[in-house]
This record gives structure tokens, sequence and C-alpha cells, in this order.
């Protein structure tokens, strides 16, 4: 069949308005929340974050923010693990806790027929968990078997020996989850330890997105959360990054390497993010047609996907990659990531790359705020980085704004071929370790 | 990596497909395609996805893989596309794509703004009939496509232990071969093999159109009659008429022991019906069974006791899907905690079961299964992009629309007797494949 101009169509479709409609809600007890109000499907999703997280551990009690986390749907006011779960299931309310180095996360959905039951469970989990000798032990038995796996898991050993490079001795520096030794030495009293500290008025982010009004959310947000304690732990301290370039080779059996590589980020509040953004989507984002992808995939079949991410945490920024690849295509796939991060940070990109991503970047953003779980995500996460709530609709104004030189520039000052920090997990040939 | 997977998406947690009656439209055009509207206007965006009724259980014997192979040479060029124009148009587009392939059938998809529907449609067609492939494109993919076995299943031992699960459950259906093709077959996937499966079946009368979005049906019908309507159907396509089991006469049983593998765990697999169109009530019933028995993590049976009252395993958990063309598994797992061996567990897991088909399900855990099931339809309204995979894989292994927004209902109305009755008959060890999963030094136990 014959495609009629391809090039005139694409050159027509300019990209759609983010049109989110987001409001400030301020709760009657001073609780803050953001609210895209829809209501479309009788359901609301809840979004909190507390920050800190897992980087809240005290000495000697890696894991402890982890374990309480995990610990907290097991049991709360009368209710004991089981009771917990089965009137959660009555109401069909869908309720997770998850804890990582920057936060303690809460998501849930709410039927809006029975909503404030709902919320009156969730209330019990946040604020009279109980932590059970029993449950806290099995939980405990669940994170060791975790860990147990983590050690024979290649990404895992990377990851985690590449934190350590990383990161020294923050709280990065480790995993979260603990070590077997530390998260057996943990008792009941540390859970409620770690629970104190990580779950205050003090640092949480609220958003909500459904069928509710920003009245109902205010009253909702003060029965939910303001019997909590108003100051928790203090927050970690900035990560300094001392990392130099390398290759740190850790020998695992099986058919492939697992690869990680990084180096040095950028922060969000500097005024070249968004040429950084653009420049990261050419070099090695998600798209098919990104640098790495093409070379590394597609014109040499080294392996399955590869990916390059501006890493971007409360406390530190990284650039980072990752790639599996057969243990005799691992040299090679390495020495073409060397090349082209030497030759980017050379010539920068061309206009052509920089249009491409740019009308991929802009093409994309509006399509994020595709529902009501997703948007409530979202939002929790602007209100952390700091954002107006009109910021989705100047956010493409950012990124049309930057100039083949904004990247150029940023390339030379951002990309570091010397300090790319290699950590390989497998048996890989023909590597020259640097320790 | 996110391109181009292969094995089933996802088990829907409660095989829940809305209702939804008023927002889904559909339709046939005069090429044989179906068309499927499920409309959301809650953002301007759009999937589209175009459904294949091929997968790798239609491969012809010997060339393992090359349904799967095909999904990846499917982004290669056509007359009109130059290879990889298509997924760059989408990204300029500031839309993502990709496909996957399964047992029944390959799925390629887009999701864009809503406004850009014409064009990846437009793409699509063209690609339907008129794939073009060189010999390096072709020698560069095989490349990918081995490297993507060795990460996702030569680098996981539970991988493995799954493909030698449905190897050894299957002795004669194609649902024994592994989607992404057995190594030594995949190295001899050549250009003239992924071409003669595409000619022979991808065409309008095979494939399953769902768009889902903010788009009206007419116009969705009106550019789908546009750009696929002109693509003329095959007179190739045959009825899926594959080896079929003989009746299993004795359990089957493997060990599969990997120095990788630290956490050992026991999988329970047993053949079990699937839906058929106007016939889904046994499938309802084992989608029910499968959330008494392991779907929640503390309150299913075996988890409340194995987990709980036992205290042996670390968890535990069952599975169905149903949603395929040939009878497939209904499966039970369990870990152990430390200092509990895999044969005892096995055991206490089998004492379970047989007091369950003794005592039948507790009514409040069946109530509470129903009342999630009735939710889950309103939380799948959140996600239109689900709602088309649920539709798309629904018709592509040969059910109907009214099958689909039965299904909610033919759930509600399961009773404690169709899920014994159903129990009954699946949870026979006779026909069934145990697999341990342990470290390599063995279990001394």
């Amino acid at each position: 069949m014959i495609l009629r101009s391809l090039a005139v169509l694409v050159a027509l479709a300019l990209p759609v308005q983010a049109e989110t409609a987001i409001q400030a809600v301020t709760s009657p007890g001073g609780i803050k929340a953001w609210l895209v109000e829809d209501h479309t499907i009788p359901f609301v999703a809840l979004e909190l974050r507390f920050q800190g997280g897992n980087s809240l551990d005290l000495a000697g009690k890696r894991g402890a923010v982890n374990l309480m986390t995990a610990t907290l749907e097991e049991g709360a006011g009368a209710m004991d693990s089981q009771g917990f779960a089965a009137a959660r299931d009555s109401l069909a309310a869908q309720i997770g806790f998850s804890s990582d180095g920057d936060g303690v996360s809460v998501s849930s959905q709410f039927l809006t027929e029975n909503r404030d039951q709902g919320v009156t469970l969730l209330r019990e989990a946040l604020v009279n968990p109980r932590f059970d000798q029993d449950a806290v032990d099995r939980v405990k038995g669940q994170v060791l078997a975790n860990l147990r796996a983590g050690a024979e898991d290649p990404g895992t050993i990377a990851g985690d020996l590449m934190a350590a490079r990383t990161y020294g001795s923050h709280p990065y520096g480790s995993n979260g989850d603990g070590t077997i030794d530390s998260v057996t030495a943990l008792t009941r009293d540390d859970v409620v330890t770690a629970w104190k500290g990580a779950i205050a008025r003090d640092r949480v982010f609220v958003s909500a997105a459904g069928d509710i009004s920003p009245e109902d959310l205010g009253k909702l947000l003060d029965r939910l959360l303001g019997d909590l304690p108003a100051t928790g732990a203090p927050l970690p301290g900035k990560a300094e990054i001392t990392l130099k370039g390398g290759l740190m080779l850790k020998p695992y059996p099986g058919p492939q390497s697992v690869v990680q590589f990084t180096q040095g980020g950028i922060r969000f509040d500097d005024p070249d993010y968004f040429a950084a953004v653009l420049l990261n989507e050419i070099l090695g984002g998600g798209r098919f047609s990104a640098r790495l992808m093409t070379e590394v995939r597609e014109k040499r079949g080294l392996t399955y996907g590869i990916g390059t991410g501006l890493a971007s945490y409360d406390h530190a920024e990284t650039l980072v990659g990752q790639f599996q690849a057969s243990n005799e295509k691992v040299a090679e796939a390495i020495k073409v990531i060397r090349a082209e991060w030497a030759k980017v940070a050379a010539e920068g990109v061309t206009p052509e790359e920089l249009a491409r991503a740019k009308t991929y970047m802009t093409g994309a953003y509006p399509l994020r705020f595709d529902g009501n779980s997703t948007i409530a995500s979202i939002l929790v996460g602007m209100q952390i980085m700091g954002l107006p709530t009109d910021y989705p609709r100047t956010r493409n104004q950012r990124v049309e704004a930057v100039t083949l030189d904004d990247v150029k520039r940023v390339a030379a000052r951002l990309i570091k071929p010397d300090d790319l920090f290699f950590v390989v997990v497998g048996g890989a040939t023909g590597l020259t370790p640097t320790e | 990596m996110p391109r181009r997977l292969f094995g089933p998406l996802c088990l829907l947690a409660l095989g829940a497909a809305p209702a939804l009656g008023d927002e889904v439209t559909s339709y046939t055009l005069d090429n044989g395609m179906q068309v499927v509207v499920i409309e959301d206007h809650r953002a301007p965006v759009v999937t589209q996805m175009v459904w294949y009724r091929i997968g790798s259980s239609d491969e012809p014997p010997g060339h393992s893989g090359i349904a799967h192979f095909l999904e990846h040479l499917m982004f290669q060029g056509t007359d009109d596309l130059a290879a990889g124009e298509l997924s760059a148009t989408v990204e300029e587009n500031g839309g993502t794509d990709n496909a996957f392939t399964s047992y029944d059938y390959t799925a390629y998809f887009q999701r864009v703004a809503a406004d850009r529907l014409g064009l990846m449609m437009q793409m699509e067609a063209d690609r339907m009939r008129d794939l073009q492939l060189t010999e390096d494109d072709v020698a560069t993919e095989r490349q990918v496509i081995l490297e993507e076995r060795s990460q996702r299943t030569d680098s996981d031992p539970g991988a493995l232990l799954n493909e030698q699960m449905s190897a050894a459950q299957f002795l004669n259906h194609p649902y024994g071969i592994p989607v992404i093709g057995w190594r030594h077959e995949m190295e001899k996937l050549s250009r003239k093999d992924a071409l003669d499966f595409y000619q022979a079946n991808y065409a309008p009368n095979n494939a399953i159109l769902v768009v889902a979005g903010d788009v009206q049906p007419e116009a969705v019908l009106a550019l789908a009659k546009e750009y696929y309507g002109p693509v003329a159907p095959s007179d190739r396509i045959v009825p899926r008429d594959r080896p079929q089991e003989p009746p299993q006469l004795a359990e089957r049983r493997l060990v599969l022991s990997d120095e990788r593998v630290s956490e050992p765990y026991l999988i329970r697999s047993y053949l079990a019906p699937e839906r058929n169109t106007g016939d889904q009530k046994e499938a309802a019933a084992l989608t029910i069974l499968a959330q008494l028995l392991g779907g929640d993590p503390i309150n299913s049976v075996l988890a409340k006791s194995l987990q709980f009252d036992r205290k042996i395993a670390v968890w535990a958990a069952a599975g169905y899907d149903g949603t395929t063309v040939d009878p497939d598994t209904f499966s039970l797992y369990a870990s152990p905690v430390p200092g509990t061996s895999l044969a005892d567990l096995e055991a206490a897991m089998d004492e379970v079961i047989a007091k369950f088909l003794k005592d039948g399900p507790d009514a409040e855990q069946l109530a509470r299964i129903k009342t999630q099931i009735r939710a889950s339809e309103i939380y799948a309204r959140d996600d239109s992009g689900g709602l088309a995979r649920s539709y798309g894989q629904a018709l592509a292994v040969g059910l109907t629309v009214k099958d689909v927004q039965d299904w909610p209902a033919i759930l509600q109305a399961v009773t404690a007797e169709d899920v014994m009755a159903a129990a009954a008959k699946v949870l026979n060890r006779d026909q069934a494949v145990t697999g341990w999963l342990t470290a390599k030094k063995g279990e001394a136990q």
C-alpha cells in the first residue's frame, strides 16, 4: 500500500496541552494537599509520602524503616494481621505501603461508597499500628528471605556495589533493606522507634485524584493524619559523590553479566536541567532511537536492552545506566559506551536529534496524566520538587526553550568520560578491572 | 527491558474485566478484521493495539521462537517505512510503542495523543502485509533474541524451572515449548522462516484492532475503514487445530538444582480447562478457587495454614488465568522457612488441599472475594490501556465481546458448590507436575 506523506502529518501534529487542573487544598486543621477532581469513576486515589524513608535508620539499625513499613499492614487497633486484611478486603480498599531511600509511600484507593470506612482503616494502620511480635517475626522472615535471594541476584549485587562506591557512608551507600545481621538483630522496639521517626506530619506530602470534593478531602485529611506526631526524626544531609572512573568485576556464574555504570548528575533546580534531560534522552533514554540503544543493540546485537537515566534523589544526583550482555560481549559493549560518552562530551548532539527529542518529550508529557492513581502519584512528586500547581502548563515551554548550544554546553560540563565507573557482575571476559 | 516482551503480560489478579457495556463498541470490517473501541475521555490519550490470532503454539515443528522473532522483525521496514521508522515516528509524536508474543497471540501497540490515531493506523496497516527484511537485519536481530533468552531465561533459575515444568506438563500440545524458543532452534531461524510465518498468518481476517481512550467510536470506525479496509484478507488462515494432550495417567515430578538459588520453592501445576465462548462457568469457578487458595498473602487458605498456623512457609500463592485457546494450568506455589524441607512443605500443602476439598470454602472469604471482583470493575476503568489488553487477549483466544462483558456476572454467580466441583476435578495429582527449585547442593532433608 502507499503511504501518503508521513512528513506532512507529523508536521501538523502539534503537541496537545496538559489540561490537568490541580487544586491546592488546605484542610481545616492545616494539612496541605493537591487535588485533581474527576467524578467519572466512583473511587479516589490517595497518595501520601513521608520524606526520609529508610535513610532515617539509626546507627546499627539498618533495615528498621523497611521492616516497619512492611509491618504497617499487619494489624492495627483491635485488628490483628488477618483481621486487618479481612476488613480491607471487605471494603475492596487497596492500600500499599513501601519505603525507599527518600521516603515512605502510602498508595491507596477507596470506593466512594465506603470511603469513610476505608480511611478509618488506613488511619488505624498509620496512627495505631500494633507491630505484634509474631507479625514482626513473620515479616522479618520474609525480609531475610529477600536479602538471601538478593545476595544471589546479580542485579542486586551490582546495585549494592555501585551504591557503596557512589555514596560511601551516606545512607544511600547501603541497601535500605538492611543486612542479614542487622535485620536479624532488629527488635519490636526498633520497629516502634522507626515508626515514630518516619511517620510524622512535618514531612508528609499529600495528593488525591478522583471522585472527591476539596471540602471532603480536607475533612478526610484531618481525620487521617491529624493524630500523627507533629515532628519526626531529622532528615539526612547531602550525599557527597566521590566517584572516580574505573571498573569493578565481581565474578558470578551464568551466561551473562549485569553491568551498571554511573557518574555524577545534575540538580533539578539547575538552569541547565532540561538541557541535561534532553541530552540524556538522546544519549541513552528510553526510546529506540537513543544513541546507546542504536549502537549497542540495533547495530551490533550485543544486548536485549540498554538505557541511561538522570537519577535525582532528595540528597544526591547521578547519571546511571544499565545493561545485560553475554559474557564475551561485555567488553565490546563497554568500549562502545565509552566511545559514545566521549563523542557526546566533545561534540554535543545534532539539530535533528534535538528536534526529535523535543517533540517526543513535549508530546509524551500530557500523556502521563491518564488515570487517578497515576495522577495522585505524580502530584506528590511535584510537591516534593517544590513545583507550582500550574507547572504542567509551563513545563513544555522549558523543554522547547533549550537550544543546541545549551545541550552542547551541558554535555561538556556534565558528561565526564574519565569519571564513568562500571560495576560488572558475572563472568565477563576481556576486561581490565581497576581494582 | 521494555521492548518486545514475550510470555503472558500479566495475570489479572481477579481475572475480571469490566462489563462496561455502554463504553465499548465493536464492529467487523468487510475484510474480516474485528474492531473494538473503548471510550475513556478523561485524558487526550489513545492506545491502539493490533492483536494477531497467532502465537508460539502455532509455529511449525522445529522452528520454536519464530513467532516471537517475527515480532521483533516487524519493527524493520516496509515498502514505505524505513527500518525503525515506525517507532521513530511514534516517538516523534510523544508516544510509546511496543509488542509482545505469547502462546496464543502476538500484539503490537502504540500509546499516543488521541489526535494521532490515524497516523498510527496508517503505519500499522502498512506492516500488516508489506514487511521487508534484509539478511543483515535478520542476523543482527537474531543476536538480540538470543541475548533476550540469556537474560530472561538462562540467567534465571526460576524461569528455567517454569520452562522445564511446561515441557513436562504438555507431552503433545505446543504449550510445552517456550515462547522465546529453544536455543538450538532459535540459532537457526532464518529470514525465510520469518517471512513464511508472516505471509501465512498476518492478515486482517486474523487480526483484532482494539482502540481505547479519548475517541468516538464512529470516528475510529471511519479511520479503520480508511486504513485497514483496503488490506486484502488472506485465504491461508486455518483454524487453530493443535495437537491435544493424551490423558495424563501418572503424576510428573522434577527437581531443578542451581548454584544461583538461595531460596528454594515448589510449584504444583495441574492441567485445567480454559474459558470458552458461551461456556465460562468452570473457568470462573477456577478463578475464584485460585483466589480462595492463594490470592491474598495473608488470608488465603494456603497462607493461613502454611504461614500463620504451621509457620513453615515464607509465602504461598495460587495462580490461574484461563484466557487461553486450549486447556492450560492451575498452579500452587510455596517457599519454605529455613529448616523446613520441600518434602515436608509439599506434604503439608497436600494436607491443606485435602482438607479444603473436604470442608469447602469459608463463606466470609468467598463473600470478600466477590466484593473485590465487583470493585475491580470500577478500579479497572482507571486504566483504559489495561482494558484494551483484557479485550484483546480474550478476543485473540476465541472469546467474544459478549463473553468479556458477561464474565464479571459469571464470576459473581459462582457458588461454593461450583468451586468444590471445579476443585475436585482439577486438584488431582495424577494430572499434575510438581517442580522443586533447590540450591545446587540439593536438599539434605
